[in-house]
């Protein structure tokens, strides 16, 4: 069972990640990690509205989640929830409703890193 | 009085200053490489006890200045001028450590080429009778330098095969007018060059056609060959940039058999640095280090040094600019 799950996501997941790495390595050096980080979450929004992206969580499930495409979905599938319930102010709130846990999380967990290994760079 | 300009941009100097000392700081990583027994003092962690790499690069250079200085049984009142420069925004490494120091001290940047800039003009200052003992000394910091020109170094960015590791280290010497030892005999200071390579993660490559001007006009100027000289070596090319710089070289009419590059020597291949060493630091240690001992026992007689600095800015390269770069030469000879 529990491998019916982990395969799945570490190929999607795998896979988004190789993707990645061959931009990199390929079109160096235009293409910097800044540029995958913006990429990846614009494509998945787009992606994401375009109704593309949840049969690739269906598949992968956090394999296709976590990535920051993952990020770009949500993003999208948020405020197209939002707007059906607000209205189009909805566009603007749900976005950020949806991906709230996400962003608390990151900011919690890098003041924690700030704390404890005073980072120098 | 007869000019000392030969050719088109090299001097000769008529009284050759003279190294009196010379002396290096460097990190735990160059103390690991090839060259560790070399380096006159080694840092065992990368901030020696300071709360930022900032101290830490601007007292690695200040401790380097004062050791050439107590090496040489001398006083900092002795020294007429202190020629230094670095990496970091407004030069500050070397104006922090020269806050320090009661010695007239002149900031300089020519990027990784400050070690032989500050040669250079510390030795026209000596040569010209305007001054009888004067410091160069240059630095850079391999955490410091990512700073100022990459990422965090938390961010834990994957650095390219063509990348060269900035090297944590400062190096200085000690010239005077007056005494025995390794003299600084000739210097063909560059011109800049860019030939349009925009990747600061291919330094080598963007400095290497200005070295390799320097190199040729030096032989044009002087009408030497490679092979008056023992050895031939650049400031911080990296393995790809000293590639490219022969081939340069060999177009212009000179074959560059005795030729290497202190970014290769400063580490081995097992410190997975990629292209070799680079920064200020790279020359300033392997010359003060190691070249300059090799004269001084007189192992090597005569040796061409270019030290080769990339003049880019993050602000330009982030415009899409490409990386002007220049190599400034000196030649080293052993005491006779």
């Amino acid at each position: 069972m529990l491998f019916a799950m982990v395969i799945p996501a570490f190929l999607v997941g795998g896979a988004l990640c190789v993707l990645a790495q061959l931009l990199m390595d390929l079109t160096r050096p235009s293409f910097s990690p800044a540029h995958v980080l913006v990429t990846y979450v614009t494509g998945g929004a787009i992606l994401g509205g375009l109704g593309l992206y949840a049969p690739l969580i269906k598949i992968g499930g956090a394999g296709a989640s976590i990535p920051l495409t993952g990020f770009g979905y949500s993003l999208a599938k948020g405020a197209i929830e939002a707007v059906d319930k607000k209205g189009l102010i909805g566009a603007f709130s749900g976005g950020l409703e949806a991906t709230a846990a996400g962003i608390a999380a990151a900011v919690v967990f890098g003041y924690l890193m700030a704390v404890f290994f005073d980072p120098k760079g | 009085m007869q000019s000392k300009i030969r050719g088109k941009q090299t001097i000769a100097f008529e009284s050759p200053p003279v190294v009196l000392s010379s002396a290096t700081v460097v990190g735990p990583m160059e103390g690991a490489g090839p060259l560790a027994s070399k380096f006159h003092t080694v840092l065992t962690d990368t901030l020696d006890g300071e709360k930022s790499w900032e101290r830490t690069e601007s007292k690695m250079l200040k401790d380097a200045i004062k050791s050439t200085i107590t090496q040489a049984n001398l006083m900092e009142a002795d020294i007429n001028f202190l020629l230094a420069g670095d990496l970091l925004n407004q030069i500050t490494a070397s104006n922090y450590a020269a806050r320090d120091l009661p010695i007239s001290f002149l900031g300089l940047y020519g990027a990784c080429s400050n070690m032989a800039l500050s040669l250079f003009l510390g030795s026209v200052l000596i040569d010209g009778g305007f001054a009888e003992r004067v410091v160069a000394a240059a630095s850079s910091h391999h955490d410091t330098a990512e700073r100022q020109y990459r990422f965090p170094t938390e961010q834990g960015v994957q650095r390219p095969l063509t990348a060269q590791w900035t090297v944590t280290g400062a190096g200085a010497t000690l010239l005077s007018r007056q005494g025995t030892g390794v003299k600084i005999t000739y210097a063909t200071p560059g011109k800049v060059i860019d030939l349009g390579v925009s990747d600061p993660n291919n330094m080598g490559a963007a400095m290497a056609p200005a070295v390799a001007d320097t190199i040729i006009r030096h032989f044009q100027d002087l009408g030497s060959t490679p092979a008056d000289y023992d050895l031939i070596i650049s400031g911080d090319l990296g393995q790809i940039g000293l590639n490219i710089t022969k081939d340069l070289v060999s177009q212009g009419g000179y074959q560059l058999n005795n030729y290497t590059d202190c970014g290769i020597l400063v580490y081995d291949d097992t410190q997975d640095v990629h292209s070799g060493g680079s920064g200020c630091g790279c020359s300033a240690v392997v010359i003060n280090a190691h070249i300059l001992r090799e004269l001084q026992a007189k192992r090597l007689k005569k040796v061409l040094f270019i030290g080769s600095g990339a003049l880019l800015s993050p602000t330009l390269t982030q415009q899409g600019e490409s990386i002007p770069s220049i190599g400034h030469a000196v030649v080293l000879e052993a005491p006779l």
